[in-house]
């Protein structure tokens, strides 16, 4: 985890978007909730964009 | 300085051995697992390529991965962002994979590369990224012939960019413009894949075969409506008729209101409606790349073209973009798809990141003939063939051509296992089944009791490379299946009104030339040239063959079935044999005739994999 936090850290400074930090960080909190919730069926995607 | 690429994680992961700059070897996952579009961590792709250098991963100076994954998660975020609240099922779908796996691609990567080093360790630093577009451009002007060249890129999607236009100079790579995100001539072709039935990723060719039925009657109104076309060739995407950027699906209500009802249903018989979509879209897709390639001629003044990224595996726009003549020549990488990648990124670590001078191969590439795959010793395959209960016998070679030309001229379908594997999506007469084009029966046979395919499907040909204008409208090299021209004018015989009323295997069983099994309905063909530097042994049967008939075409399709990946090794050539109606199988120097194998080893091949 702290890895990662150091990779989100160089990637924002490379990117110069720290204006997505505070927007990480609630998304990343919804989406942890997210998998918290999880179990009802999920519609799978056609096409994977990511 | 040795260098591993790898591609993963989204379709079709590979990986590839670069050494002093020199593609040594190069696979893709789905070849071993036998799993279609295999994504999965390469593990078996990543053995070979070790295995084939002669080192461990300790040998290894840097491991290089094809994109950036946190550059694509700002995508995806900034994507829900701007479309929130719309999106939310995307967003729910997205996120867990993301948070859970995803986001820790580096470490997970760095924790699967270990299995590979004795040490136990990945150094700080070993494990390199390239942007997507940067490993498309880097697969296709590295290994190219070129000292200078345009470098044009287009797929569905990378980290932002969906094409990107590069200056390739030495060894030396400049991107100087691109198309971004949602607006995707990759997804504009993909979203008329699912709209007509097949599947996204893969059904993208059979669009493209399906299109020579149809009449390009929506071209206009995918004009009018879906893309704003600027003058020069970028474009964008009205994004209310697509649904992929926010959606489960490819297209909206929008988009079906406009083009008469909802997508087909897979199993749904195929109409003429689909087939004039499919035209419609090709020809949109043509027009587009035509207009961006003029746009490049003019603006860079160079004379050469490199080509990829999944767009670029549409050999009928390939052809059209040879014939239009803004660049001298064209070259395109034969991986042109995301496995691709693996190939780019280390060459783009080699030659840009670590300023590595980039050698010229003369004449030939640097893809080697595509031929990076894994090759058996015939003592290997003897010993394996004999294992798997095969009955066979080895012959000297001019033994293997005399008696595989036989088999051709008795109307066989002859499986054809060679040397190194290809790498890339076509086989070319490495991992081949081969046929004789003259023969009126050959589409049947192939398309239905050997590859079991649909029936519209048209085959392709391999011919020598001397003899390649006196058959068709061409006369540059192809070897890699990714020029489409028409047959020759004298060697066309013209269909009937009452013949041109027909579909599918019917129209593509009439005989329009002197080679009827690889003449598509319009009379295209999608060509290999075949050279003896590059496959001798190939090079040696298609001579035996022309000068036993006069005859030096034959038909080359990949040795599999419908669904299943293209064979590796022996063990899964002789499966195909068994389970197909293919009558004689070529593996090195050894025979294998159908009739002579125990019918206790036929297998229902047929129902094994899932449809593509």
């Amino acid at each position: 985890m702290l890895s990662l936090a150091g990779e989100l850290f160089a990637y924002m400074n490379a990117r110069k978007k720290w204006w997505l930090l505070p927007i990480l960080l609630v998304l990343m909190a919804f989406g942890g909730l997210i998998i918290l919730a999880q179990g009802s069926a999920v519609a799978p995607f056609i096409y994977t964009v990511f | 300085m040795r260098l591993l690429g790898l591609a993963a994680f989204y379709h079709d992961s590979a990986a590839a051995l670069i050494e002093d700059g020199l593609v040594v070897a190069a696979a893709q996952e789905e070849r071993f697992t036998r799993k279609k579009h295999d994504a999965s961590f390469p593990a078996r792709a990543i053995q070979y390529c070790l295995d084939a250098g002669g080192v461990d991963l300790d040998g290894i100076d840097h491991v290089v991965f094809f994109e950036k994954p946190l550059i694509k998660f700002e995508r995806l975020l900034e994507t829900y962002l701007a479309n929130a609240p719309r999106g939310f099922q995307s967003f729910r779908r997205a996120m867990p994979l993301w948070i859970k796996d995803k986001l820790f691609q580096k470490s997970n990567l760095e924790k699967a590369l270990k299995e590979f080093a004795p040490s136990g360790k990945i150094a700080p630093g070993k494990l390199l990224f390239a942007e997507h577009h940067q490993s498309h451009a880097a697969s296709a002007f590295f290994p190219s012939p070129f000292e200078e060249a345009v470098v044009l890129t287009m797929d569905g999607v990378g980290e932002w960019a969906t094409a990107s236009v590069a200056i390739g100079h030495g060894n030396t790579l400049e991107p100087v413009r691109e198309i971004r995100w949602p607006h995707s001539i990759g997804l504009l072709y993909s979203a008329f894949t699912y709209y007509t039935g097949f599947k996204v990723n893969s059904g993208e060719y059979k669009v493209m075969g399906l299109a020579p039925y149809g009449e390009p009657r929506y071209a206009d109104m995918i004009l009018e409506h879906l893309v704003d076309l600027k003058e020069d060739g970028s474009f964008w995407l009205d994004q209310s008729y697509f649904n992929y950027a926010t959606g489960l699906t490819m297209t909206s209500r929008k988009f079906h209101d406009l083009f008469g009802g909802p997508p087909r249903d897979p199993e749904a018989p195929l109409t003429q409606r689909h087939m004039d979509l499919a035209a419609s879209v090709q020809k949109v897709t043509e027009k587009i790349m035509l207009r961006m390639v003029r746009n490049l001629a003019k603006a860079y003044e160079i004379e050469n073209l490199c080509l990829a990224g999944g767009v670029a595996l549409n050999c009928v726009a390939n052809g059209k973009l040879l014939r239009d003549g803004a660049f001298k020549r064209i070259w395109i990488q034969p991986a042109a798809g995301d496995a691709g990648g693996a190939v780019g990124c280390a060459l783009a670590a080699y030659h840009q990141h670590f300023a590595r001078p980039r050698q010229l191969s003369g004449e030939l590439d640097g893809m080697h003939g595509s031929y990076l795959g894994p090759e058996y010793a015939q003592a290997e395959i003897e010993s394996r063939l004999a294992a798997a209960g095969a009955r066979f016998s080895s012959v000297g070679e001019p033994q293997l051509y005399e008696q595989t030309c036989d088999a051709l001229e008795a109307g066989h379908a002859v499986g054809w296992f060679q040397g190194r594997m290809e790498f890339g999506p076509r086989a070319l007469g490495g991992r081949s089944i081969l046929g004789d084009p003259r023969n009126p029966q050959m589409q049947k046979t192939l398309n239905l009791k050997v590859k079991y395919r649909e029936s519209f499907r048209p085959f392709a040909p391999s011919v020598l490379r001397e003899y390649v204008d006196e058959y068709f409208e061409l006369d540059v090299d192809s070897p890699y299946m990714l020029l489409v021209a028409d047959v020759k004018r004298n060697r066309r015989r013209a269909m009937s009104a009452e013949e041109k009323t027909l579909f599918g295997i019917d129209k593509l069983n009439v005989i329009r030339s002197d080679i009827p099994a690889v003449t598509h309905v319009d009379y295209s063909a999608r060509i290999q040239t075949v050279h003896a530097q590059t496959n001798p042994r190939y090079h040696a049967l298609l001579s035996a063959f022309n000068r036993r008939t006069g005859c030096p075409v034959l038909v080359n399709t990949s040795f599999n079935v419908r669904g299943e990946p293209i064979v590796c090794t022996p063990e899964d050539s002789f499966r195909c044999f068994m389970g197909t109606e293919m009558e004689t199988l070529v593996i090195g120097n050894a025979m294998l005739r159908k009739e002579e194998q125990q019918p206790h080893l036929v297998e229902d091949y047929k129902n094994m994999f899932d449809a593509d």
